[in-house]
C-alpha cells in the first residue's frame, strides 16, 4: 500500500512539473485530487483495512492530499500572476504623453517684482500706499521743491495733460514719479511714517529699446524724529541683501535730487562682471539702483513737517530695470508688447 | 564737461592717479561718464615737416607732399588746399591707427595708390585724429614742434568727461572741477586772482550800462578793449579748446569760451561800433518782437525774455544767445566784453521757450554767483589783450543792484551728526568744510559753527546743503548703516491693496496670463472697442502727444485685450486667456480725473486640437460667466446677473453682473463689429470688474457656519415652464423653503415631448434641517408644498 501511495506521489509530482497551461492543471487536479483519482480510491478502501494499517496509510494519504492541494494553489497562484503580468504589459500606459492641461496664468514679470519689493519693504515695516497717477503740477515738482524752470525739471519730461487748471494755478500731468505721494501722505498722516508706493509714471520719451514712455517705480519715505543717513543705508543695505543676495556688494555714493538733501545714488555690484566692468555695467562694475537722500527741508515742510523736529529719508527705483538684468532682456518694448512668447518665460 | 587733465593741472601741484580721481569724483556726485584718451587713435603718428609740395600728375585738386619725418622722407597724396612747404604737420605712417574722415571708425592707414602715384602715409585733418569734425584742410603744428616728436608725446591729452548734476555750475568750468578735486584730495587749488592793465580813457566815460530789470540781472560788468586784430588764437589755446570739445572760431571769441571753460562765467563779446549810443541798456524785451540771433535764425519773443539792447534797438538775448546784429567779425576793432549774473529762472524758461540751449544758458540757469563775473571779466580782458593785441580802457563798468553778500549759515555739530548717524567732532567738520573754502566762524553758541560758503559754490545755502558738504568730503562710505531703530508706525492699510492682490491671484488660478498695456491710448482705438455710454465720456487729451497713437488716457481695458490678444492670435493657435488690471482714467467736473481700478479679462477657444486625448473646448458665455462666478464666489460676493445692453457685446449674448444692487461689472460675448475692427475673426468673450466699486461689497469678515450634523435628502424633479421663465425666478421661489438648502439645475430641455413655447428645467434640491433627520414624508410634503408654489406663481407642470 506505501509503495502505491509513493508511485501516485512520484507520478504526480511529475505529471504537475510538465503543466504548462490552466487547462492542464485541471486536467491534473481531476486526475490526481478528483472524485474518481486513485487517491480517493485509496481513501475509500481504507475502511477496508486492518485498524493498525487503516491508522498509518490514512495518515499518509492525507499528508498526499494536502501536498497536492498546496501544489495546486502554489501553481494556481504562479499562473494567476503570469497571466495579470501578460495583461498589464498589454495595457501599461505611455506615461510619457502629456497629462490633460490644466493652465495656471502668470503675473506679468513687473507684478511680481513688484509684489517681492512689497514683501520686502512690508517685513521692515513699510505700508503700502498707492497714489493718483495723474497729478497737479504741484505735487509732482513744486512741493517737492522743483521750482517752475528749474533744470531738473528737464531731466523728467513730462505729460502735460490738456485739463483746465485747478486752484493756484495748478496743472495736471502725469506723474514722472512716484514721489508726489510724499507730500500728499505727509499732508494726511502725522510721523512716524514708514511708506513705499509702487506704481505707474510717466515721462515724456521717444520709445526705443532702451526707453519706454511709462515704466514703473517703488517709492519709499521713513519720517520720524532721529531717522539718520546711517539708518537709509542700512535700510537700503538690508533690501539689496535679500533682494539681489548677500554676496553684491552694494555702493552709496552722493548724487543729487531736488527733494532730498544729502542724496544718495545706491548702486549694487554688477552679476556679469562681479565688479569687473564689462559692456553690461560700462565698464563700471556697479549698476545703478536707486535714488534716495534725506528729505529736504523744504518738502518736510511742504508737508506741514517741522525739519527741525523731524528728519526721514526717502528712495524711488524704477522696476523695469530689475527684470531687465536680471533675465538680460535685451528691448524694454518687450514689457508692454503683450507678448505671450516673451510673457510666458517668466 | 569734458575737462582735459593737463589744464586741471595747472591748478593742482599735487601728484594725483587718474583712476582715483575717477572714483573720487565719482563718489562726491560728479560722474565720471568716461576718460577719454584723446591720443588712443594716435599709434604711428608724429611731428612731420612738409619739405615739398608739388601738383599731382593726374588730378588737378591733389597735391604730392614730400614730408620729412625726422629719419626719413615720404611722399604722400594729399587733398587739402592748407598745405604749403614748411608746415610742421601731424605725420601718419602706413600702419598708423587713424579715425576714418568718413565712416568715423578707426582704421589702420594702409599704402594707397591714388590716381596712379602711390601714397607712403598721410597728413592728418583734425578730425582723423579725433580732435574735431574739422576736415577741410590738414592740422597745421606749431613752427617750434619737435621734428619726429611722438603726436601722443606732444599733444596727447587725458580728458575727464563729467555728468555734471543741476545743482553744481561749479563743476561747468575747469577751475571749479579742480577745487573740487583738489578737497577729495585734500590739497588746495591754486587758483590764480586775474587782473589787467587799463590804460587811457576810463570805461565810464565810453559806455553807460542800465539794468531795467533788476529783478532778473542782479550784477552786469563790462570791460572795453580797442585796436583788436581779430585773428587766429595761438596753439596753445586752440588745443585746450579742442581738447575741452569746443571748436575754436576767432581769438576774441576764444579767449570769452576759454574763460567761460576756466572760471565757468559765460561772457559775451559785442563788436562795440555796432552798439548804437554806446549804450547797453537790460531790459525785458518787446512782447512778440523778432530778433535773429548769431546762428542767423529769426525768433519770436516775449514779454518775459531778458534782452540786451543798445539806444535803439535789441542785441542780445540775454545769457542764452548773442545777436547777429553785434557780432564779432573780422572788421572788429573794438570789443566791449559783458560778464553778467542772469537769473536762472528767466534763463531757462527764454531757452526752453526758444528751444536754444547754449553752453552759457545752461550754466546760468543751474545759478551762478553775481560774484563770478568780475574774476572772469578781469581774465577775459586781460586774455583778449594776449591774444589779440589792443588796449583796455581804464577800470571796469559794475552796475550790481541785487548784490547781497553770503549771510552765512549756523550749523549745528550736534545735527549735522544727527542727520548723519556719525560721530564727527567739531574739528572734523570744520576741517572737512575748510576743504572746500568755506569760511568757518564761531555761531550763535558753543555747539554751532558759521559757515560762509565760497561764492562759486552758489548750491550751499542750508544747514542741510553743509551737511551733505560735510558727508561728501569724509566719505559716504564712511556713514555706518544702522536699521530704523524706532517702532514700527501705527499702520491701517488700505483693504484695496489686499483685494487687488486676490483678485490677481484668482485671475492667475483660473488660467489667465496677466499682460500690461500702456495707459495712453487714441480715439480710434476706444471708438472702435466701446459701447455708446462709454464713448460719450471724452478722454483726457495730452498737451502734446508723443505720438497720435497715444494721444489720450485710457477709459477702459477693452481695446488693450482685445488689440492684445488680436496681435497674439498672429503666432498663437491655442486658446487664450489673457487679463489685464489697472486704472482706467474718467475726467471729473473738476479737478484730477476718477481712478477706478478695472480688471478686465478675455478668452476665446483653441483652433486646433491641443491634446491626443481631449478635443478643444469651446469657450462660450458660460464658460466665461463660470469664471467670474468663480472670482465672485471666492471673495464671499453673491452676484446677480441681468441681461445686459452694452453694444460692445452681441445683444442677448450679455449680462451685466449685479452686487447688493450696484452694477460691477458685465460678460459677454464681444460683438462682431467690435471683433472686426481689431481683425479678430473668432468668437470672444470677455468680462470687465469695477474692482474700486466691488471692494466695498465683497464680505471682508467670513463667518464660520457649524457643519451640518443631520443627514441630507436629495430629491430630482423636472419642470415644464414658458420659455421665457429664467433660471432666477424658479431659484427665487425654491429659496422661499428654509429646508431647501441648496439648489442645482442639471438639465435644461426643449424638443420632443415638450410643447412648443416651453421649455424643460430639471432641479436638484438638497433638503435638511439642523435640528432632526428629516423622514421621507416630511421631505415629500415639503416638496409638494416647492411643486405647488411653483404651480401657482410660475405656471410650472411636474414633468412625469
Amino acid at each position: 500500500m506505501n509503495e502505491q501511495i509513493n508511485e501516485l506521489k512520484k507520478e504526480a509530482l511529475d505529471s504537475l512539473a510538465s503543466v504548462a497551461n490552466r487547462a492542464e492543471l485541471d486536467a491534473w487536479r481531476v486526475r490526481y485530487l478528483g472524485k474518481k483519482s486513485r487517491l480517493q480510491a485509496i481513501l475509500k478502501s481504507l475502511s477496508s483495512l486492518p485498524v493498525e494499517q487503516r491508522k498509518t496509510i490514512g495518515a499518509e494519504t492525507n499528508r498526499l492530499k494536502n501536498e497536492l492541494e498546496n501544489l495546486l494553489k502554489e501553481k494556481e497562484a504562479a499562473f494567476e500572476e503570469a497571466s495579470s503580468r501578460a495583461q498589464s504589459s498589454r495595457d501599461a500606459l505611455d506615461v510619457t504623453l502629456p497629462g490633460r492641461p490644466s493652465t495656471l496664468g502668470r503675473l506679468h514679470p513687473v507684478t511680481r517684482v513688484l509684489q517681492e519689493l512689497q514683501e520686502i519693504f512690508a517685513s521692515m515695516g513699510f505700508e503700502v500706499v498707492e497714489g493718483p497717477e495723474v497729478e497737479w503740477d504741484y505735487y509732482n515738482f513744486e512741493a517737492l521743491n522743483i521750482p517752475k524752470e528749474h533744470p531738473a525739471r528737464d531731466s523728467m519730461q513730462t505729460f502735460w495733460v490738456d485739463a483746465p487748471s485747478g486752484d493756484d494755478d495748478r496743472e495736471m500731468l502725469l506723474r514722472t514719479h512716484t514721489s508726489p505721494m510724499q507730500i500728499r501722505v505727509m499732508e494726511k498722516q502725522e510721523p512716524p511714517l514708514r511708506i513705499i508706493v509702487p506704481g505707474r509714471v510717466f515721462r515724456y520719451e521717444a520709445t526705443d529699446a532702451t526707453h519706454i514712455p511709462m515704466f514703473h517705480q517703488v517709492e519709499g519715505l521713513a519720517v520720524d524724529k532721529g531717522i539718520t543717513m546711517a539708518d537709509l543705508k542700512g535700510t537700503l543695505y538690508e533690501f539689496s541683501r535679500r533682494f539681489f543676495g548677500p554676496e553684491r556688494r552694494v555702493r552709496f555714493r552722493c548724487d543729487f535730487f531736488p527733494f532730498v538733501e544729502p542724496g544718495v545714488e545706491m548702486a549694487v555690484e554688477c552679476a556679469v562682471c562681479k565688479g569687473k566692468g564689462c559692456r553690461l555695467c560700462g565698464q563700471s562694475g556697479w549698476i545703478e539702483i536707486l535714488g534716495a537722500g534725506m528729505v529736504h527741508p523744504r518738502v518736510l515742510e511742504a508737508g506741514g513737517i517741522d525739519p527741525q523736529v523731524y528728519s526721514g529719508f526717502a528712495f524711488g527705483m524704477g522696476i523695469e530695470r530689475i527684470p531687465l538684468l536680471r533675465y538680460s532682456i535685451d528691448d524694454i518694448r518687450l514689457f508692454y508688447s503683450s507678448d505671450l512668447r516673451f510673457l510666458r518665460q517668466f | 564737461m569734458k575737462v582735459p587733465v593737463s589744464w586741471l593741472k595747472d591748478y593742482i601741484k599735487e601728484p594725483f592717479e587718474i583712476n582715483d580721481l575717477v572714483c573720487r569724483l565719482t563718489m562726491a556726485g560728479t560722474e565720471v561718464a568716461s576718460v577719454i584718451d584723446m591720443a588712443q587713435s594716435w599709434e604711428g603718428v608724429c611731428v612731420g615737416q612738409v619739405s615739398q609740395v608739388n601738383p599731382h600728375p593726374n588730378a588737378d585738386r591733389l597735391r604730392l607732399v614730400t614730408v620729412d619725418s625726422g629719419l626719413e622722407k615720404h611722399e604722400v597724396v594729399c587733398g587739402a588746399d592748407n598745405v604749403a612747404a614748411g608746415q610742421k604737420i601731424a605725420f601718419a605712417e602706413v600702419g598708423a591707427r587713424l579715425i576714418d574722415g568718413y565712416t568715423g571708425d578707426i582704421t589702420t592707414l594702409k599704402q594707397a595708390k591714388i590716381r596712379g602715384v602711390v601714397s607712403c602715409g598721410m597728413v592728418c585733418s583734425e578730425k582723423e585724429l579725433g580732435l574735431s569734425d574739422e576736415h577741410e584742410g590738414i592740422l597745421v603744428l606749431p613752427a617750434d614742434a619737435p621734428l619726429g616728436m611722438p603726436l601722443k608725446e606732444y599733444m596727447g591729452e587725458t580728458v575727464l568727461d563729467l555728468d555734471v548734476t543741476p545743482n553744481r555750475p561749479d563743476i561747468l568750468s575747469v577751475t571749479g572741477v579742480a577745487r573740487e578735486v583738489a578737497a577729495l584730495l585734500r590739497t588746495s587749488a591754486m587758483v590764480p586772482e586775474p587782473d589787467f592793465k587799463g590804460e587811457g580813457s576810463s570805461i565810464l566815460d565810453e559806455v553807460t550800462v542800465e539794468i531795467k530789470a533788476p529783478d532778473l540781472c542782479p550784477r552786469y560788468s563790462a570791460s572795453l578793449i580797442k585796436g583788436v586784430t581779430i585773428g587766429e588764437s595761438p596753439d596753445w589755446l586752440k588745443k585746450r579748446l579742442l581738447n575741452a570739445g569746443v571748436r575754436p572760431i576767432s581769438n576774441v571769441v576764444d579767449a570769452t569760451n576759454y574763460v567761460m571753460l576756466e572760471y565757468g562765467q559765460p561772457l559775451h563779446a559785442f563788436d562795440f561800433d555796432k552798439i548804437a549810443g554806446a549804450k547797453i541798456i537790460v531790459n525785458r524785451a518787446r512782447d512778440g518782437s523778432k530778433f535773429t540771433t548769431l546762428d542767423e535764425v529769426e525768433r519770436e519773443l516775449t514779454g518775459e525774455m531778458l534782452m540786451i539792447c543798445d539806444a535803439g534797438t535789441q542785441i542780445a538775448i540775454a545769457g542764452v544767445m548773442g545777436g547777429f546784429n553785434s557780432e564779432i567779425s573780422q572788421n572788429t576793432t573794438s570789443v566791449l566784453l559783458e560778464s553778467a549774473s542772469f537769473n536762472p529762472a528767466s534763463i531757462h524758461y527764454t531757452g526752453s521757450r526758444l528751444g536754444l540751449s547754449s553752453a552759457a544758458s545752461q550754466r546760468f540757469e543751474r545759478g551762478l554767483s553775481p560774484f563770478l563775473t568780475l574774476p572772469a571779466l578781469k581774465k577775459a580782458t586781460s586774455l583778449i589783450l594776449e591774444v589779440a593785441g589792443g588796449v583796455a580802457c581804464r577800470g571796469l563798468i559794475d552796475e550790481a543792484p541785487g548784490l547781497k553778500p553770503h549771510p552765512g549759515i549756523e550749523v549745528d555739530i550736534s545735527r549735522v551728526n544727527a542727520l548723519l548717524g556719525t560721530e564727527y567732532s567739531r574739528d572734523t567738520i570744520t576741517r572737512a568744510l575748510e576743504l572746500i573754502e568755506c569760511e568757518i566762524g564761531p555761531g550763535g553758541h558753543s555747539g554751532q559753527l558759521k559757515v560762509v560758503p565760497p561764492y562759486w559754490r552758489s548750491d550751499i545755502n542750508l544747514e542741510a546743503d553743509v551737511i551733505e558738504e560735510v558727508a561728501r568730503i569724509e566719505g559716504y562710505e564712511n556713514i555706518p548703516m544702522t536699521m530704523l531703530s524706532k517702532s514700527i508706525p501705527q499702520q491701517t492699510p488700505d483693504p484695496m491693496l489686499g483685494f487687488k492682490r486676490k483678485l490677481l491671484e484668482s485671475m492667475t488660478g483660473l488660467g489667465f496670463q496677466e499682460i500690461l498695456n500702456w495707459s495712453m491710448t487714441n480715439k480710434t482705438a476706444l471708438g472702435r472697442a466701446l459701447n455708446q455710454a462709454q464713448l460719450e465720456v471724452e478722454p483726457l487729451h495730452l498737451k502734446k502727444p508723443m505720438t497720435t497713437e497715444q494721444e489720450c488716457l485710457r477709459t477702459s481695458l477693452r481695446p488693450g485685450l482685445l488689440a492684445s490678444l488680436a496681435s497674439n492670435r498672429r503666432f498663437e493657435e491655442g486658446a487664450m486667456k489673457l487679463f489685464e488690471a489697472g486704472a482706467v482714467y474718467l475726467p471729473a467736473q473738476e479737478g484730477l480725473p476718477q481712478e477706478p481700478w478695472m480688471l478686465a479679462g478675455i478668452l476665446c477657444s483653441s483652433q486646433v486640437k491641443e491634446h491626443w486625448d481631449e478635443e478643444p473646448e469651446q469657450a462660450d458665455f458660460f464658460t466665461a460667466k463660470g469664471m467670474v462666478e468663480a472670482l465672485l464666489d471666492l471673495l464671499g460676493v453673491k452676484p446677480f446677473f441681468e441681461p445686459g445692453s452694452d453694444n460692445g457685446f452681441k445683444s442677448g449674448n450679455q449680462a451685466e453682473v449685479i452686487v447688493d444692487g450696484e452694477r460691477v461689472g458685465i460678460i459677454g460675448e464681444v460683438h462682431n463689429r467690435v471683433a472686426r475692427a481689431f481683425d479678430i475673426d473668432e468668437p470672444v468673450f470677455m468680462f470687465e470688474i469695477n474692482a474700486t466699486r466691488l471692494m466695498p461689497l465683497t464680505v471682508r469678515d467670513k463667518k464660520f457656519k457649524p457643519i451640518p450634523r443631520y443627514p441630507s435628502v436629495v430629491r430630482d424633479i423636472a419642470i415644464v415652464v414658458d420659455a421665457s421663465i429664467t433660471n432666477r425666478q424658479v431659484l427665487d421661489v425654491i429659496a422661499e423653503f428654509p429646508l431647501v438648502v441648496k439648489t442645482g439645475i442639471f438639465d435644461v430641455y426643449t424638443g420632443k415631448h415638450i410643447p412648443e413655447g416651453k421649455k424643460s428645467m430639471a432641479y436638484r434640491l438638497t433638503f435638511q434641517s439642523d435640528k432632526k433627520t428629516l423622514t421621507d414624508e416630511a421631505v415629500d410634503r415639503v416638496l409638494n408644498q416647492v411643486l405647488r408654489r411653483l404651480e401657482d406663481r410660475l405656471g410650472a407642470v411636474l414633468r412625469r
